[in-house]
């Protein structure tokens, strides 16, 4: 993949899944993104186990079941992980015919969604962690060289 | 803080009630954000106890699925507490029925997750306005 690509894909990803999360950084909470996707990693692990073993479960619960994936909607969906969600709406659909193969295609469905996001939200913040840190480089650069006359218009923007 | 329209936030307390917590993060921090003082209950029972307890908000983020006491179980029991509070749902359904059942509970208004800052919004400018 080459760079242009990456950055494509990663700025299209941006614009539509964090847009409401980056607006809710702020000084005391800086890190908010990447502590809310921490959150929801974990969270989705915990889900996608207690799903996994509801589905062994002789004879299943599809109550229960119906219960753990509006969890894993409501989460996904709140982070704007689209794909994860749509993936969800479906295994919704199983739950309510209690069509247990259904159900068990359907979550192999949503893993592959949940992986595909974790790879993008790992490039993600590969990115703009590079990026912060070109940024703390031009500042920390800027500074040595406005103690001289002549600056760089490195400088300037 | 000015929302327009005339509504001002600054003086409100919001409760949120859910029992996920990525939700009750995201949640908190939207209030947060907005300058809403907020407090965080993770189900239907928390959220009737605390009103129990004497605490009283202008508005209330009702999940619809929570263990214990659900959404639809609580809003009951609030109103019927006499709780005037704006109660709004936010949930993950998305069936007529599901959400027809969830309002006839007793919820001021409806919103289907994710909850973003104009969905907020737009629930807070109904506070203001049947205020």
């Amino acid at each position: 993949m080459d760079r242009n690509h990456l950055k494509h894909q990663v700025l299209n990803m941006r614009r539509s899944l964090f847009d409401q999360l980056e607006e809710l950084k702020d000084d005391a909470n800086p890190n908010f993104v990447e502590e809310i996707v921490t959150l929801f990693y974990t969270d989705s692990a915990r889900l996608i186990q207690n799903i996994e073993q509801a589905l062994v479960n002789k004879p299943i619960d599809f109550v229960r079941l119906d219960d753990m994936l509006h969890q894993f909607k409501g989460s996904s969906s709140s982070i704007g992980a689209k794909k994860v969600k749509e993936a969800c709406t479906q295994f919704g659909e199983y739950i309510s015919a209690e069509n247990a193969e259904g159900c068990t295609r359907a979550l192999q469905l949503i893993k592959q969604e949940y992986a595909v996001l974790r790879r993008k939200l790992e490039t993600y913040f590969q990115v703009y962690r590079w990026r912060d840190n070109l940024d703390k480089l031009r500042l920390h650069i800027c500074s040595d060289l406005h103690k001289e006359p002549s600056g760089l218009a490195i400088c300037e923007n | 803080m000015n929302i327009g329209g005339g509504a001002k936030v600054s003086n409100m307390r919001a409760l949120v009630v859910d029992d996920n917590m990525v939700n009750q993060t995201i949640h908190h921090r939207l209030l947060q954000n907005l300058g809403i003082e907020n407090q965080v209950v993770k189900n239907g029972k928390e959220a009737v106890d605390v009103h129990s307890s004497g605490k009283y908000f202008d508005l209330i983020l009702m999940d619809m699925d929570m263990p214990i006491m659900n959404g639809i179980e609580a809003t009951r029991t609030l109103r019927a507490m006499g709780i005037r509070s704006t109660i709004a749902g936010v949930s993950t359904r998305s069936l007529d029925q599901e959400k027809q059942e969830f309002m006839e509970a007793g919820l001021d208004d409806y919103q289907e997750k994710p909850l973003t800052k104009a969905k907020l919004v737009s629930i807070l400018h109904k506070i203001n306005h049947s205020g």
